[in-house]
This record gives structure tokens, sequence and C-alpha cells, in this order.
């Protein structure tokens, strides 16, 4: 665990950067620091490796000061990941990559097949690995710089906006990608970004920091969402953060029915019985084909080219209330098609009942995360 | 036509191709002192240019010496050295280091602040030490810039080296220096050619070491 404890960095010309900060950052969890410019989560992030030091505090890795080891040593067993990658032009792809277990001195062979692995692991086809860093795209630069500093396997990585250099759809894989390697490998990240979004899908814990680098909330995504502290972090969540909310609350409560749907060749009586003003349509392996006013629909003669579209469908249990609320939002009758793992669909819900369910679940106080993706 | 008739005549002359005033002995004599001279402030230089670079501390005291340095005229130089300590290549050496220190010593500093903040500060966070950041990661990145720096050092080199031949000392300003108190010019203008055959083979030196020892990486953009 790394423990921050009351740290201060006051510069000589008396502008106050981190103001009596403490967190405790737990193990193999990504602890985010977010903030607006000028909150001091850069320094603070460069306070835990030593590139900054400390006006007053002390900052402690599993109980011990970090000043107590030689600094070379302690950051060489923290990897380090910057915003515009920070790659060494002059060097090969695979040789950026074993740069660190290079100083540890490993052999070159041995080195050069870590790096090799570490390129898989990050998503980096191996044929890039004798190209130099101007050769490839930013987002590639980026998987570098994180395999770049998990090399030598270290149990901390410091991540300092390494995402904020590039384009929303390859910031969106990289972030999915460090989730995916968090999950195998398990580091003690701090991650700092300025983009609440970002803290909010990436964070085991999010540190909100104002401005004179004072905390201003530390909390999970979900009790952050739910329960800002203050005004500041209010504001800072921004305008949607009710709905931003519904990421960490499971669909699996829905109460779905199963009233509306009806299979392609229905009978009359089935079709005239449900009394329902929308039905979902299925084919005979129970896949949604589309909505349609009973009245349009004959009996043997269904024309499912005439249906409209039933829009995206969501998993119970597997998605979020989010993306329930979205699919109902988007469906052309209201109603959101729930679906099993293979695509068959297992009932429909309207927007009432969603709105019902984030009621019931906003008084259970419950925040369901296990299982939920953001 | 003229130039063009002195130079034939002047490498058409069996006479001047050997013995101790023949062209190999003058060039390689020419070749050595700007060697000589070269390696020098380079000693000098670069060194100091590459950690003032690094620590970005003692710029403006840089510039100041670099200017001054540059201000002095070479000749006179040599002649204030000659009268205070003598003949010989130590007199030459001094006007000719003086002469390249200032364009080894900027353009190595000047390279090494413009590199890339970003590798170094990612160097520093994964445990670099100074040092190495230095030479692993800075020069390699800051190597075309400080060739530029050394290349143009060494052509003032070989176009001032001639002033040697005042002093009684070889290399191709003894063609220059004779010919002229000789009255004969095609030896002033064969002098003249080969110092600046000898100006362009540096450049092609310089051009080939360059592609030797500048990483694909920095070179490719």
């Amino acid at each position: 665990m790394i423990r921050i404890d009351s740290v201060t960095k006051r510069y000589p010309d008396g502008t106050v950067a981190v103001d009596r900060l403490s967190l405790d950052v737990p193990d193999r969890s990504i602890t985010v620091l977010v903030g607006p410019s000028g909150c001091g989560k850069t320094t603070t992030l460069r306070m835990i490796n030593r590139m900054v030091e400390p006006t007053e505090g002390t900052i402690l890795l599993d109980g011990e000061d970090i000043r107590r080891r030689p600094v070379t040593d302690l950051r060489r067993s923290m990897g380090y990941v910057i915003q515009n990658a920070g790659l060494f032009p002059h060097r090969t792809i695979v040789d950026n990559i074993a740069t660190v277990p290079r100083m540890l001195g490993w052999g070159r062979q041995r080195a050069r097949k870590r790096a090799a692995e570490l390129m898989e692991r990050v998503g980096l086809d191996t044929s890039l690995a004798e190209r130099y860093p101007y050769q490839l795209s930013g987002g590639q630069q980026q998987r570098v710089g994180v395999a770049r500093a998990l090399a030598a396997d270290p149990p901390v990585l410091l991540m300092d906006e390494p995402f904020s250099a590039v384009d929303p759809v390859v910031r969106k894989g990289l972030q999915d990608e460090l989730l995916r390697i968090q999950e195998e490998l398990g580091k003690t990240i701090v991650f700092v970004t300025h983009d609440i979004d970002e803290a909010v899908k990436l964070g085991t814990m999010v540190a909100v920091l104002r401005e004179g680098g004072r905390l201003a909330q530390y909390a999970s995504p979900a009790e952050l969402l739910s329960a800002p502290a203050d005004g500041f972090v209010e504001d800072f969540l921004g305008a949607d953060r009710g709905i931003r909310r519904l990421s960490f609350l499971s669909s699996a409560a829905l109460e779905l029915t199963t009233d509306a749907v009806v299979p392609a060749d229905a009978s009359a009586e089935r079709i005239a019985a449900s009394g329902a003003r929308y039905l979902l349509v299925t084919d005979p392996d129970g896949r949604p084909l589309g909505w349609a006013e009973p009245g349009e629909l004959i009996a043997g003669d269904i024309r499912t080219d005439r249906l409209l579209p039933h829009g995206r469908p969501f998993v119970p249990g597997a998605d979020s209330l989010r993306v329930a609320l979205d699919c109902a939002v988007l469906s052309p009758t209201g109603w959101a098609v729930a679906v099993d793992a293979g695509g068959r669909v297992t009932g429909v819900v309207s927007q009432q009942a969603i709105g019902e369910a984030i009621r019931a679940a906003h008084a259970r106080g419950r925040t369901d995360q296990a299982g939920v993706a953001p | 036509m003229n130039v063009l008739h002195f130079i034939n005549a002047f490498f058409s002359d069996g006479a001047h191709w050997h013995g101790y005033d023949g062209i190999p002995q003058r060039l390689l004599e020419h070749v050595r002192y700007t060697l000589l001279a070269l390696a020098l402030a380079t000693a000098i230089g670069l060194p100091v240019g590459l950690v003032t670079g690094h620590t970005g501390r003692g710029g403006n005291a840089l510039a100041f010496v670099a200017n001054a340095a540059r201000a002095l005229p070479s000749f006179g130089l040599l002649v204030l050295v000659v009268l205070l300590i003598g003949f010989g290549l130590l007199p030459v050496m001094i006007p000719l280091v003086v002469l390249a220190v200032p364009p080894i010593l900027v353009t190595t500093y000047e390279a090494v602040r413009s590199v890339d903040p970003s590798p170094v500060d990612a160097a520093r966070g994964m445990g670099m030490r100074e040092s190495r950041i230095l030479l692993r990661v800075e020069l390699p990145v800051a190597l075309p810039l400080i060739l530029s720096g050394l290349r143009s050092a060494a052509i003032q080199i070989v176009s001032t080296a001639t002033i040697a031949a005042y002093v009684s000392l070889g290399g191709l300003g003894r063609y220059i220096v004779d010919g002229l108190y000789q009255r004969d010019y095609e030896k002033v203008v064969g002098g003249a050619t080969l110092v600046a055959v000898l100006a362009l083979l540096t450049l092609a030196v310089f051009w080939a070491a360059g592609r030797l020892a500048v990483s694909p990486g920095v070179r490719g953009r």
C-alpha cells in the first residue's frame, strides 16, 4: 500500500501545489487522481517516485518511507507512463520496452524476449518490434509506453495523463486494454487524469482534488456519483451524474414481461390476447425481428420487412441500468428488448419499469458494482 | 581561364608531387593540424556543452564566452601568441582551438537543450542515472545537431590552418604564403584549390559519420 501522509509541496515562490494531502492507495487496484489543471494531481504522482520532493509530510510504500531507498531503486520498482509516451526516438520499439530490464542487468536476449511478450500483452503486433517510434501512431506509441513501464514487472504503476493526447476512439480502446491488463496483472496503479469520465471508468477509488492541491473527496466512483461531498465535486462531476451513476446499478432486478413478445408464426388469438400497444416479433430461434402494432399483424402473413426496428438489446445482469435505459430511450416504442447471452429474447421492459427500478435501487441505497461494466 | 590554367599547371608539374614540399606531404601536414586542433577543441567544447546543456545552467556565461572567442581574429591571435611564447606547433594550435571551440560548444549546448523533454522525463522516472540519461538519451537524440557543430568547426579549421605557414610550419598554407612571396600565382591558386578540396572532403566525412552514427529513428523524421 502507498500511504500519502499529510504531504505538502510549496515552491520557493510561495505557490502551494499540494496542501496537506493524505491518501491511502490500496494494493492491486486503480486509484485515480482527478481534478482541474493546477490542482496538484501530477505533482502528487511525481512525489511518489520522487521526481518531486515534498516540502512536508511523508510517503510510505508498504510501511517504509520512500526516502530511505536509493532513488533509482525506488523508480525502477515503479512503472512510469507519461502523456506523450516519451519513447526514446533513437531506439527501436523492442529496445524501448527492454530499457528497464537492461538497466537491471538482464541479458540482451532475455530482455528482448520479455519485450516481445509485453508487446502481445498490450495488443501490439510483434511485427512492429524493429520499427522506430516515429513510425507508430499516437495510440500505438502509448501502448509501447505502457509495455515499457511493465517490462520489469514492477508492483506499482504510475500513469500521468497517459491517454489524453489520443483521439476519443483510440482512448476508449486504451482504457479497455488497461482494465483488461489490470485484471490479469493486478498492479497497484496510480492514475492521473483531468477527465472525470475516465476517472469513473477506470478507478477503483477516485480522489478529486481542487485548486491549491487540496483533497475534495476520496471515494469509489459509485459513491462519488451518488453522494458528492460538496458543490465543487458536484460541478466537477457534470450535469449528467445521475445518468452516469446508473452505470453502477445492475439491470438484473428488472421485471421483464413476455406478454408483448410474439413469434413470427403466432396465431390470430395469440396476437389478439396480448393486449399490449406494441408487439415484439421474434424469429423461430427467439431472436428479435422488430416491433409492430397488433392491428398491423395478420396471423400467418407477418411481413417482417415492415416491422419497426427493435434497436440495440441489453443483457440483464451483464449490462447496467444505464445501458437498459439507453436501449429504452432509443427504442421507437419506448420499450427495451432484453436478450440472453445467445441473443434470444427473454422479455421486454418499458421506460416506466426502468424508472421504477432506478427509484427502488436508490431507495435501497444499493450500489451493486459486481459484474457490471460501466 | 587563367585560374583553370594555373590549376592545371600546378597539378601537372611532377615536381609538386614529391619531396618535403610535395602535395602529399603538405596535405598530410594540413590534415594533422586539422585533426589535432579539432580533437583539442572537441575535448573542450563537447563535454562542457553536454553538461551545461543537460543541467541548463551556465547558458548565458557560455554565450558570452563563445561570442568573445568569435570576435578574436585568428591571425592576430597567432601573431600575439608567437610574440609571447615563440614559434612552434602550440602557437598555431591556440588560435585554431579558439576558433573551433565556440561552434562546438554552442551547438552542443543548444542541441542538448532542444531534446524533447518527454523521453528525458520518462528516462528519469524509470530510474536512469543522470549520466546515463545524458549519454544514452540526450546525446543520441542531439547527435545530428552536434555533428553539424563539429562539421562547421572542422571546415573553419581546414581553411584557417593555412596560417601555420606564416610561422614557418608546413601545411597547405605553405603554397599560398610562399607563392604570394615569390609572386608564383600558380602555387597560390594550387594551394587554395587543395584547401577547398580538403574542405569538401571534410563535408563528405561528416556526412558519412552522420549516416553511421545517427540512429535511423532520429534521422527518419
